[in-house]
């Protein structure tokens, strides 16, 4: 007789429920974006796609999605051209004081987001007070924030594959008669390529969801998604929400799925 | 084509010196081995002709160019590395075109070229393949391919063969010397194997701490060598601790006399050196030879050989072989024997 195997059968049921536990409430969001009733009830007396078009024709919805699309877009190509050069110096280059400069890089990771959003405020308020500047509720000051959201994880993933790719390839490129910037065209950036896939993606999602280093910095007229989101939860509890967050859980999804196909995800931690 | 010479190169990293002042000439089409332990400079002189590494003083030249200065990618050499170093994301054919690429070759001359060093290194079939879907031999021949494809004026292998096993190491220096010759390309190959270094160049240079210790041929060195590290790291080899006291005589350090050659090498010598197949073992002393009493440790049968493990009465352990057709069973471990050698087989080192 087969011997039950107790410890496997107690394991799977516990990874099993980590899933439902982690995915169980973005499954009733999904679903509850559907139910036709005003105030969310359960179980619903029917089903209907008019929320998506009613967050769609909310003025704050609507604008605070093309700006977080937008800023999740320059944030993630800002954080690529700082993170690839600083990726590459503190892999390939042995000066001084390169763990600072890892470090400090990561930072934004550590430092809790509010904290680091309530900083970066003050600051624009001291920029604009010398130089009458303005960069609080401006795209501009909001990019530098979401650009410092991003720029952890580039760094980290961009190090990670610095790291696996062959540094005697880049000599085998010289000996072969490549410059510095052919190396760099030729071999390097190839061998990130996957690296700079999802580095991207994830500096994106970090951008797009970003909800404390933001509170601040928004404005009338230029705020975000997520702040959106909060502003409307104060005051409402209907299936607009839950249409918004789908939405919002969709194009997260995409990015991760796009990620993985890239890099294995679980090998990059 | 050309020759490589090294002018009192010398390489000081922080204060740990790796390359003290070396000179070296590099014979047009030659294969020269830099040989010797890890750590001992080989790599850091190899790098210097190849340009990553700038020496702290000195000069390298190619040909009549001087180069000390001019960087890896201005100087023309192919280089071979220890993990191959193939580009991942580019074909067989497209590694191989990877320099001519660079340097402009025009399409159909390059189509010719590529396809010349694919037949060159048995790699026709596999030209549309990528490096990890190759066994470790074909990616050393592509290394190799891709190295001189672009006719450099030298070859540099850095420890080529130490990631593949044995059998196909022996294999692949037969390869790589095949290739060498027909290219005729001057070539420098490091190794910290003796065997390889005998078995591919025509000269070698044994390096240890920094030095130059000895260069000269596979024979040179078995034969003659310089010092009591080149004598000991090629090959096999008995020393005798003492000290040269006329022209010709040397005492052990137990007082044992012992006649030598009389050369001028030997006036400082410290040491008597001699490989154990020029030595015998026997019961009484013959006069003409070197004998030194000594007792029998162990036997050890090898098939063509009978390696014996003596030590003398200083406490010196030395290795006799001897054709494993002389009958020496009536020998017993703990019997007193005598260690023989021919004056002339002995060398005086310092």
């Amino acid at each position: 007789m087969a011997r039950i195997p107790v410890g496997r059968i107690l394991f799977l049921g516990l990874v099993g429920l980590i899933f439902v536990f982690v995915i169980a409430p973005l499954v009733v969001i999904l679903w509850a974006s559907f139910f036709s009733d005003r105030i969310l009830t359960f179980p619903p007396t029917g089903y209907t796609v008019a929320w998506f078009a009613r967050a769609w024709a909310l003025q704050d919805f609507a604008s605070g999605f093309i700006t977080s699309l937008e800023l999740g877009v320059c944030a993630t190509i800002t954080s690529q051209l700082i993170g690839v050069p600083a990726a590459l110096a503190i892999e390939r280059y042995p000066f001084p004081g390169r763990e600072t400069v890892r470090q400090v890089l990561l930072s934004p990771m550590y430092v809790p987001a509010i904290v680091a959003g309530a900083a970066v405020y003050i600051y624009f308020i001291q920029v604009e007070i010398l130089t009458n500047v303005q960069l609080a509720s401006t795209f501009t000051g909001l990019l530098i924030a979401h650009t410092l959201v991003a720029l952890p994880w580039c760094i980290r993933l961009l190090c990670v594959s610095l790291e696996t790719a062959n540094a005697t390839s880049e000599e085998a490129a010289a000996s072969l008669g490549a410059n510095k910037f052919q190396t760099f065209y030729l071999v390097t950036l190839p061998s990130i390529r996957s690296g700079m896939i999802a580095s991207a993606m994830f500096s994106f999602i970090a951008s797009f969801s970003d909800l404390e280093k933001s509170l601040f910095l928004v404005g009338p007229g230029m705020t975000t998604l997520p702040i959106a989101i909060v502003n409307y939860l104060e005051w409402n509890l209907d299936p607009t929400i839950a249409a918004v967050a789908s939405v919002q859980i969709v194009i997260i999804a995409a990015a991760l799925l796009v990620s993985n196909r890239y890099v294995n995800l679980g090998k990059a931690f | 084509m050309a020759g490589v010479s090294l002018h009192k190169v010398r390489k000081v990293y922080g204060d740990a010196t790796a390359v003290e002042e070396t000179s070296l000439e590099i014979v047009e089409g030659e294969l020269l081995a830099l040989l010797g332990p890890s750590g001992c400079g080989k790599t850091t002189t190899l790098r210097m002709i190849a340009g990553f590494v700038v020496p702290t003083s000195g000069s390298v030249q190619i040909g009549d160019r001087d180069v000390t200065t001019l960087p890896v990618h201005k100087r023309n050499v192919g280089m071979v590395f220890q993990g191959y170093a193939l580009f991942p994301h580019l074909t067989v054919a497209q590694n191989i075109a990877f320099g001519l690429k660079l340097h402009g070759w025009d399409k159909a001359k390059m189509q010719e070229r590529v396809d010349e060093m694919l037949s060159l290194a048995r790699l026709e079939a596999y030209a549309g393949r990528y490096p990890k879907a190759l066994s470790g031999g074909q990616q050393q021949r592509v290394a190799i391919a891709r190295a001189i494809a672009n006719q450099p004026e030298v070859l540099l292998l850095d420890e080529p063969l130490s990631a593949l096993d044995a059998q196909l190491r022996t294999q692949m220096r037969a390869q790589i010397r095949e290739l060498q010759r027909q290219a005729g390309i001057t070539s420098v190959f490091v190794t910290h194997d003796q065997e390889e270094a005998m078995a591919i160049a025509d000269r070698i240079g044994v390096m240890n701490l920094g030095r130059l210790e000895q260069l000269g041929s596979a024979q040179d060195l078995y034969q003659r060598p310089a010092s009591r590290f080149v004598a000991t790291f090629i090959g096999k080899c008995n020393l005798i601790e003492g000290k040269r006291t006329a022209p010709g005589e040397f005492v052990t350090s137990d007082g044992h006399r012992l006649r030598v050659p009389d050369t001028a090498a030997s006036q400082d010598a410290t040491v008597v050196s001699f490989r154990p197949e020029n030595a015998w073992l026997s019961d009484a002393p013959d006069g003409a030879a070197n004998a030194v009493p000594v007792t029998l440790k162990a036997s050890v049968y090898l098939g063509p050989s009978v390696e014996h493990e003596v030590v003398t009465a200083a406490g010196s352990r030395l290795t006799i072989s001897a054709p494993a057709r002389e009958d020496t069973s009536h020998w017993q471990p703990g019997q007193a024997l005598y260690a023989q050698w021919r004056v002339e087989d002995g060398l005086c080192l310092a």
